[in-house]
């Protein structure tokens, strides 16, 4: 049987914006995908506790409260600390666009605003994911 | 370095463990050799299924029943099984919701699968992840089924003890007398307990299970818990009546004989799953699939004969018989 591409997607924070992460997790499963959906209110920990046991070949963040420069970055550190570096994190939400380069040269491949087709972003999944 | 992930996850690694997960799943040719060395270091942990209707609070009670068995010390491993959609072949696995309070507990490892077509309620390589778990050093393994109907039992190839989660207000007495799911519970647990119904629908349950006692004598009787999982209440109980079934089945040696039922069904099917896919993948590259299909349709053939056919030659096959030599000479 072919690898499946296993994602999570995790709503790091108090954020209790869920609509965005509900639609993307549904259009990501819908494209072939096995998607983790963590819930509401995941730390940094969580999240990556969650990526290695699941194995995630992606795992997705969700910001849409303000706090994406100090999540993003922390579940990037964790992540190499357990060793995860082939794991494409990607994130979205409501992000200013000027913390895009921050974001990215602390380690995430992707960040996708509002608006942005949900095409685009499961074409940019699958064009970048790892093979295990 | 199928020598190394084994003996890395003998360690405790949760990292080879979850890709030896990955290659379980996908069938990946990478697994066999590790399996083959931790197969040894498995059959120690307990299992548990828990399974019953969509929604029932089977994901709640396992989160709930998973940090009463940490109380005692022993560690947990968790198998969610969600189904994939049969069009897309993906999946959203929401079972993980539910068990948020679990996740910062290293003694602790939640698995997450898709069904991938497989069906009876489970992934087909469930219970291989038990063995994975196993070594990794859970004592106790807890598997959560898909919302089942009335016929997905294949839990109970797998799980020492079943526990079948029933919610009030989703059917009447008819309902309970059916037979399938209510038929392979050890344990039983009317959930939503603070619902409307919740003492009616245990009221029937255990009429039911007093009839059955008539019909068969058995060694066990399924006891009949209550439990409102969103509260954690009757959780301690529940996990009292497993352990209960647990203790019944070494006690009267049912244990021993479960586990050799299993075992033995677990090889039939290894091998029968190996042996078709041998079989089918030469019929269908050779095309002779495709010319007997057409014999089918013009009645120039029946499948039965095919059937014998195929099963004569392959018997018949120098590989085959090679091994019959071999066999017989001892
Ligand atoms: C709907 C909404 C709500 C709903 C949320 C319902 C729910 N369950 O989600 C309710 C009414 C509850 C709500 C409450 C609040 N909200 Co509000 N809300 C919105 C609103 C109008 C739309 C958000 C939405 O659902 N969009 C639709 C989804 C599909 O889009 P999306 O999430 O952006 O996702 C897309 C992309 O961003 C991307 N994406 C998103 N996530 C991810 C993840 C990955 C991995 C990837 C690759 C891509 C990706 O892909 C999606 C598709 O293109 C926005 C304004 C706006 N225009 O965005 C404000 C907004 C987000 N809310 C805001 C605020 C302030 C609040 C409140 C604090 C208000 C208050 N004072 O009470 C509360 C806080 C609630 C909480 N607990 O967190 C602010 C946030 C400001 C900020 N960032 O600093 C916004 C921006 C409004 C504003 N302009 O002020 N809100
Ligand atoms: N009132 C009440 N609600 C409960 C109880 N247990 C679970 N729920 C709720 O029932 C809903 C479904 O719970 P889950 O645990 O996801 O059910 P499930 O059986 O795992 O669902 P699937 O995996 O989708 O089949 C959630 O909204 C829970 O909060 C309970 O004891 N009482
Ligand atoms: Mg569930």
């Amino acid at each position: 049987m072919a690898q499946k591409i296993k994602m999570i997607m995790a709503k790091p924070g108090l954020d209790g914006h869920d609509r965005g992460a509900k639609l993307l997790a549904r259009v990501c499963a819908e494209a072939g995908m096995e998607v983790v959906y963590t819930g509401l209110r995941q730390t940094p920990e969580m999240i990556v506790a969650a990526a290695e046991q699941e194995d995630a070949d992606v795992v997705g963040l969700s910001s849409l409260s303000g706090v994406h420069n100090y999540f993003f970055p922390k579940v990037v550190e964790l992540m190499k600390q357990k060793g995860l570096e082939d794991v494409l994190l990607v994130g979205g939400g409501i992000i200013p666009e000027e913390d895009y380069d921050f974001l990215k040269k602390s380690g995430m491949n992707a960040i996708f605003g509002p608006g942005t087709p949900t095409g685009a972003i499961v074409d940019f999944i699958k064009e970048n994911v790892r093979k295990r | 370095m199928a020598h190394d992930f084994a003996a890395q996850i003998l360690e405790g690694s949760n990292r080879a463990a979850a890709r030896l997960i990955s290659w379980l799943e996908d069938e990946d040719e990478r697994a066999y050799e590790c399996m083959k060395e931790i197969y040894p270091h498995t059959g120690r942990a307990f299992v548990v299924g828990i399974t019953g209707s969509p929604g029932a609070g089977k994901s709640t009670l396992t989160n709930a029943l998973a940090r009463e068995i940490r109380q005692s010390g022993l560690k947990v491993g968790i198998l969610a099984v969600d189904p994939s959609s049969p069009f897309t072949g993906g999946a959203l696995l929401g079972d993980r919701v539910r068990m948020s309070d679990l996740a910062d507990d290293p003694d602790i490892y939640i698995r997450s699968m898709a069904t991938r077509g497989f069906l009876g309620g489970m992934a087909k390589a469930a219970s291989d992840v038990v063995k994975v778990l196993d070594a990794l050093g859970k004592d106790v393994i807890v598997i959560e089924t898909v919302g089942v109907g009335q016929d997905e039992v294949d839990i109970v190839g797998v799980a020492d003890t079943t526990c079948v989660v029933l919610v009030p207000g989703l059917g009447d007495a008819i309902q309970s007398m059916k037979a399938g799911i209510m038929e392979i519970a050890d344990v039983f647990v009317i959930n939503k307990a603070d619902r409307p119904g919740a003492d009616m629908l245990c009221a029937e349950v255990s009429a039911r299970i007093e009839m059955d006692a008539h019909l068969r004598e058995r060694g066990w009787v399924a006891p009949v818990n209550k439990s409102v999982a969103v509260e954690g209440v009757g959780v301690h109980e529940l996990w009292l009546s497993i352990e209960a079934h647990r203790k019944y089945l070494f006690d009267s040696g049912r244990f021993y004989e479960s586990r050799r039922e299993k075992i033995a069904k677990e090889a039939l099917r290894m091998i029968h799953g190996e042996l078709f896919r041998v079989v089918r993948e030469q019929l269908e590259q050779s095309g002779r699939l495709d010319a007997a299909v057409e014999k089918l349709m013009n009645k120039k053939l029946d499948p039965y004969t095919l059937m014998r056919d195929t099963l004569t030659e392959w018997l018949s096959s120098s590989q085959c018989k090679r091994r019959h030599d071999e066999d017989t000479k001892g």
